[in-house]
């Protein structure tokens, strides 16, 4: 087993479509909360294979999507400042700001470097004790620990020339906003399997109570993703609102308590703002105060800069599941990942990116 | 942003548990990933990774139930679907 193939087995995925076809009486509609189950079922097709009685929705589980625009202002002018090094996740860089993105700011002579972990930005930190480095803490619950881990390490070593964006956002609140709109369609959830390999499932548990909505929490392989809808579709078939894990292998309910002490440590809860839904009450984190010196917002003062988003894009109805990228009139031709209007054409996660990359342009 | 790529755990290094890595081998890759956050793994096991970082210990027996269940639908309806597409089992 390399827990990857075995995941990928053409005809095991066409039984299962089938078995999903004799179980359907009627139209359900299903969103997977998370991006990288976006592009996992626009890449194989997987939307394609499953009866016309199901249709998928995309959720908002892309962080890069809803980080707003003051947020990509701040970083480029933090960038833009000579002694500092920038440094991110490779997908921020090409998200618009309101006037420009980092990319650009990087062209224009800032020092802005891709990393692969944080932890990489803490050893550019210990290389260069002359310069500022500040690094992009971007993602949902998954990457949270990671960027805690980086923050908490700086700390511990009296490293001061380090801080970070701290832009983390949160599924559950997200998933309760789309559940409480009047215009909410979706009947059952595909949950986000790496955010509750971190967090477990007792959220989505009480959600699926709440709203009486089923949720199967889900892997990233194709298999996976059939798997959790046939699960989704029995529940539903069924009158049944309950939660199930369906990635087992790597998520229980607990979740990764490890990783949680290390959030609850360095992060407390707080209101965040996602880019065209706005404000959502704790749905994010900041650094606690005892780790403000590590806040890069607040070590620049960079608080109350704030942008108006670009009223073409239609982005917060797609990552709210109410519309589809291909309903956007700018989709393909004003908007494409080369000059993007919104940040979903943008991030690898995006669905507007995901229909463009997998040709659903019609 | 979420992808966390599977991978087996070929040695260990550093006792202190904030700071161990471990030597991971993403199909031929190799790759130092900390393992703060599975301070149970141990060289044979899989890891999924996560911006350099172990998230998860795979748990290999859940693995195999429910690849075994998936095969087993496969297998059903393969006999279901023989006679459709006029396909049978090849010997």
């Amino acid at each position: 087993m390399k827990y990857v193939d075995e995941y990928r087995d053409p005809q095991i995925a066409l039984a299962i479509a089938e078995q999903i076809s004799h179980r359907v009486t009627r139209p359900w509609v299903l969103m997977e909360v998370c991006g990288g189950q976006t592009h996992t079922l626009m890449r194989y097709g997987i939307d394609e294979l499953l009866p016309k009685e199901i249709e998928l929705v995309h959720g908002p589980g892309c962080p890069v999507c809803v980080t707003p625009l003051e947020m990509v202002d701040r970083a480029i002018r933090i960038a833009s400042l000579p002694d500092v090094i920038f440094t991110s996740y490779g997908d921020m860089l090409r998200v618009p700001g309101s006037q420009s993105d980092l990319f650009q700011a990087s062209a224009n002579g800032a020092d802005v470097r891709i990393v692969y972990s944080p932890m990489e930005a803490i050893k550019i930190a210990r290389a260069n004790p002359g310069r500022r480095i500040v690094f992009f803490g971007v993602g949902f619950e998954t990457t949270a620990p990671a960027n805690a881990m980086a923050v908490w390490q700086a700390k511990r070593e009296g490293l001061r020339n380090f801080s970070m964006i701290v832009a983390h956002v949160l599924v559950p609140p997200a998933m309760r906003l789309i559940l409480q709109s009047p215009t909410n369609r979706v009947q059952g959830f595909i949950g986000p399997g790496h955010v509750c390999t971190v967090m477990g499932f007792q959220e989505y548990e009480e959600l699926t109570k709440e709203f009486r909505v089923p949720i199967v929490v889900g892997g990233f392989e194709p298999l996976d993703l059939l798997e959790a809808i046939a699960m989704l579709v029995a529940q539903l078939e069924e009158g049944r609102a309950e939660i199930e894990n369906q990635y087992s292998r790597s998520v229980n309910y607990e979740g990764n308590l490890t990783a949680q002490r290390i959030l609850r440590e360095v992060f407390e809860v707080s209101d965040r703002k996602w880019r065209g839904i706005g404000s959502i009450e704790d749905s994010g984190y900041r650094l606690r105060d005892e780790y403000a010196a590590y806040d890069a917002e607040r070590v620049f003062g960079l608080e109350d800069l704030n942008a108006e988003e670009p009223k073409e894009c239609i982005s917060a109805l797609v990552l709210q599941g109410l519309k589809k990228p291909v309903d956007c009139p700018a989709f393909g031709t004003r908007c494409t990942p080369m000059r993007p209007l919104g940040a979903p054409m943008v991030s690898t996660e995006g669905a507007c990116a995901a229909y463009y990359q997998y040709r659903r342009h019609a | 942003m979420c992808l966390a790529v599977p991978g087996r755990v070929l040695s260990v290094e550093g006792g202190d548990p904030a700071f161990r890595t471990g030597n991971v081998d993403f199909c031929g890759v190799r790759k130092t990933v900390n393992l703060a956050f599975t301070p149970e793994v141990e060289p044979g096991d899989f890891v999924l990774v996560h911006v350099g970082f172990a998230i998860s210990r795979v748990d290999q027996e859940e693995a195999a139930r429910t690849y075994g269940y998936l095969k087993q639908i496969g297998a059903l309806e393969d006999e279901g679907l023989a006679p459709k597409d006029g396909q049978g089992d090849t010997p």
